[in-house]
């Protein structure tokens, strides 16, 4: 059956073909990356053998170092030393004074409202920062797996919004990486779960990591893993529960003002206690802090009082999480325990006795993400073709417009299983407007203030008609990534406007390029070639896919004519790609899609009847 | 380009009915998903990529409608002819809109009460009653047929689109008591 055959040590047919492809726990306080190898799959270690790498950052004059190294320098460099980048990733300046404690780097002003971190090399971004992490994993694959990837799939909060995944994906385009796909965290953990087990039934995934909380409720059946519904914070995490302690520290030491190193030196303090709480049910703590000193002894039970309302906001979020799904908590077949902070005593007995059974911890949790990761892009990378392992996912977050009051409209509602596509039609209000602004936000509540702004656009040329006349067909289009393009059109006119969502304060795509040029430090030329290679690809890709489809399926969907107009356009493509002008490979890309989309059409829909064979309406009437 | 021609029954190979098999439209959907995902396409060109977006959507769409019991009346009205998803006035019985109102007032009252929890749970438990009375009323008219019962059909997906709508902000009134 079909779970058997993915935990097989199934190589695909021809094993030097195989490509390389792997998965990435881009985490707040530790990333990892791994790959499937021999049929499973395992986390990779750098030279020195450790599997974590601390998501940390750090800018000197002589370059960049990531890691443990970077790590060791935190308390006495901390404004070059970034930690818990991920807490930044695809956030405005002004939620930054929500991040409390953490704001300890400087931030300087530029265009966009995207916070950039001054450091001894130059302001930099929390996609350039992330990119940095990235690119260290993407070394240590390349070392360890030796040769190029093909691709990666990289996980994110399933919480993230639209922004955050953003962020992330650009993070990854600055470190040169194909993204197969944006995994939700928590799913990637059912993978990792699901393969070994064979599990079906509904379980929940609570995933408490350094910075972020999920959960999220799935129905697994036949390799089908169904997200049902998911929830969480995107700003609730281990080192909230530092915080929380440090906050204490702080209050017994008669609650100075705090500057950036000592506040690094109090949570640094703080984490120390709280790891060392999960084995020991009280421990003593010696603080140096502003020429005072002082020894304190920390209990469990205090810590789990200081640290109650933040397991409490967890077990509320499962709650919601559960009557979105339409579960109840008897169907849940199994909890899965994710992230190093659900290793926490607190944390586990609070979930234990929410869901009425003890959380499954089999697996590391501070590898199972990646893990998890690893087995899908080897699935989407095409090594297993016969995988019936299919993750769907939900959009974790509504989705909506302005509209008149500062209200926001909900177009697409949170839980939705992804991709979707949606419109909504909306009208002038003011006789002879000619241009309208279209405001993308995402959240649940109703003011569009307390709402992520995701994007704005003023859709022009609209003809000047009486109030409420015109007609505004705002399309969403959300993909299997969570990603979400928006277009607007007026109807009696047909004028049209598209964007490709950037958050408000993202970064566009020339800023990107701009920075790919810096990062890469070589010229012009490198650039063009490295754009030239890539379209080669896409070409290859297209050319090698039709061919396939035309052998398979050509003497049944196309007539002789139409092969043989298809031979010819690909022939005009391969001479093309043959060549070395890019923009002319781009444009045959386009050209060969165009005309080629009838045949795509028209297999899709044969695979939708091969699909419902057996299933025809005529025989469930007959049978009812 | 897609064959959207086909209606949401059609596309998932199911009868066009009110009591729908919801066992039956899970499996379809997962049969469906399995060919269309874009995950499917992820190692092939662009092209086929957006085209099974724009596929899997559409079956998304599919299913949340044909799941839902109210969106799923509708959408049979439509087939039908009438079109109750873009009705901005309807006009309905007194009585049933002095029912309303009284189930708006407790609703307002519950924040004050001394025990929310409890007037939340009575209240949500005279919905789902209604909302179960209006479904089987509309299925017996919908069965029917005739233009008249139809008419009579759309009536009581009206009245489902308010006892929704009261759903919903129980819904929201409970996160806001128990969560904030």
């Amino acid at each position: 059956m079909a779970l058997l055959q993915i935990a097989e040590p199934g190589q695909s047919p021809e094993p030097h073909k195989r490509k390389l492809a792997v998965g990435i726990d881009l985490g707040t306080t530790n990333s990892l990356v791994a790959a499937v190898r021999s049929g499973e799959s395992t986390t990779l270690s750098d030279e020195g053998g450790s599997h974590l790498l601390p998501s940390v950052v750090r800018y000197t004059e002589q370059g960049v170092v990531v890691g443990q190294a970077a790590l060791a320098k935190a308390s006495v460099d901390p404004f070059n030393t970034i930690m818990s980048v991920k807490r930044l990733m695809g956030r405005g300046v002004a939620d930054l004074k929500g991040l409390q404690g953490e704001a300890v780097y400087r931030f300087a002003e530029h265009d966009g409202g995207m916070p950039f971190l001054q450091t001894v090399a130059g302001d930099k971004s929390p996609v350039e920062i992330s990119a940095e992490i990235l690119k260290t994993l993407k070394s240590r694959a390349r070392a360890t797996l030796e040769g190029e990837l093909e691709g990666a799939v990289i996980t994110v909060p399933a919480y993230f919004d639209d922004a955050q995944r953003q962020a992330t994906k650009d993070a990854a385009q600055l470190a040169g990486i194909k993204v197969l796909r944006l995994l939700n965290e928590p799913t990637a953990a059912a993978v990792a779960y699901g393969l070994d087990k064979a599990a079906e039934g509904v379980i929940a995934v609570y995933d408490l990591g350094g910075g972020t909380f999920d959960i999220s409720i799935l129905r697994l059946n036949k390799g089908v893993f169904e997200v049902l519904a998911t929830g969480g914070d995107s700003a609730l995490g281990g080192d909230d529960f530092d915080l929380a302690l440090a906050q204490w520290f702080l209050e017994q030491l008669g609650g100075k003002e705090v500057v950036a190193g000592e506040s690094r030196y109090l949570t640094e303090k703080a984490r120390w206690v709280k790891e060392r709480l999960t084995d020991n049910p009280s421990v003593t703590v010696d603080l140096d802090h502003a020429g005072q000193k002082i020894t304190l002894e920390v209990s469990r039970e205090l810590f789990d009082s200081l640290t109650e309302p933040l397991v409490s906001k967890t077990t509320r979020a499962c709650r919601r999480a559960l009557k979105d799904a339409g579960v109840s908590i008897e169907e849940v077949q199994d909890v899965v325990m994710v992230g190093g902070s659900t290793r926490m005593p607190v944390v586990r007995s609070r979930v234990e006795t929410f869901f009425s059974r003890a959380p499954r911890i089999d697996i590391d949790p501070d590898r199972v993400v990646a893990v998890g990761a690893a087995i899908q892009a080897d699935v989407l990378a095409g090594n297993k073709p016969d995988s019936e392992m299919l993750l769907l996912d939900v959009l974790p977050l509504s989705l909506g417009l302005e509209t008149m009051g500062g209200l926001a409209e909900k177009v697409i509602h949170r839980n939705t299983s992804i991709p979707v596509a949606r419109a909504q039609e909306f009208t002038t209000y003011q006789d002879g407007q000619t241009a309208m602004m279209i405001h993308v936000v995402q959240g649940e509540r109703e003011l569009v203030d307390d709402c992520r702004s995701l994007a704005q656009f003023v859709l022009r040329g609209i003809p000047p008609m009486t109030a409420g006349a015109a007609k505004i067909r705002v399309a969403f289009q959300v993909d299997a990534d969570g990603l979400l393009g928006v277009s607007a059109k007026e109807l009696s006119t047909g004028i049209e406007s598209e964007i490709q969502v950037k958050p408000s304060y993202g970064l566009d795509d020339n800023e990107i390029a701009e920075m790919l040029k810096a990062s890469y430090s070589f010229a012009e030329d490198d650039m063009a070639l490295r754009n030239l290679r890539e379209h080669q690809v896409e070409a290859d890709r297209l050319l090698l896919s039709l061919e396939q489809a035309i052998q398979a399926d050509g003497d049944v969907l196309l007539t002789p004519e139409e092969v043989e107009h298809l031979r010819e356009q690909m022939a005009i493509l391969q001479q093309l790609r043959n060549g070395s002008n890019s923009s002319d490979i781009e444009q045959g890309v386009k050209v060969l899609s165009q005309v080629s989309d009838f045949f795509a059409a028209r297999r899709m829909d044969q695979s939708i009847r091969n699909a419902l064979k057996g299933h025809s309406i005529n025989e469930i009437e007959g049978g009812s | 380009m897609m064959d959207i021609t086909q209606n949401y029954f059609e596309f998932l190979a199911l009868p066009v009915t009110y009591q729908l098999d919801l066992q039956a439209l899970a499996e379809r959907s997962r049969e469906l998903q399995k060919t269309l995902h874009p995950d499917r396409f992820s190692h092939l060109s662009d092209r086929e990529r957006r085209l099974s977006v724009q596929y899997t959507a559409y079956l998304n769409e599919a299913v949340s409608t044909l799941k839902n019991p109210l969106s799923r009346a509708q959408y049979l009205l439509k087939l039908e002819g009438i079109d109750t998803f873009s009705e901005t006035q309807v006009q309905l019985d007194p009585m049933f809109l002095m029912q309303q109102m009284e189930l708006r007032e407790s609703l307002e009252e519950v924040a004050g009460s001394s025990d929310p929890g409890a007037e939340i749970e009575a209240l949500q438990v005279t919905v789902d009653r209604e909302m179960k009375s209006l479904r089987d009323e509309f299925d017996s008219y919908y069965k029917q047929s005739t233009p008249t019962a139809l008419e009579a059909a759309a009536v009581s997906v009206r009245k489902m689109q308010f006892i929704d709508k009261l759903g919903r902000e129980i819904e929201a009134l409970e996160d806001q008591l128990f969560d904030e």
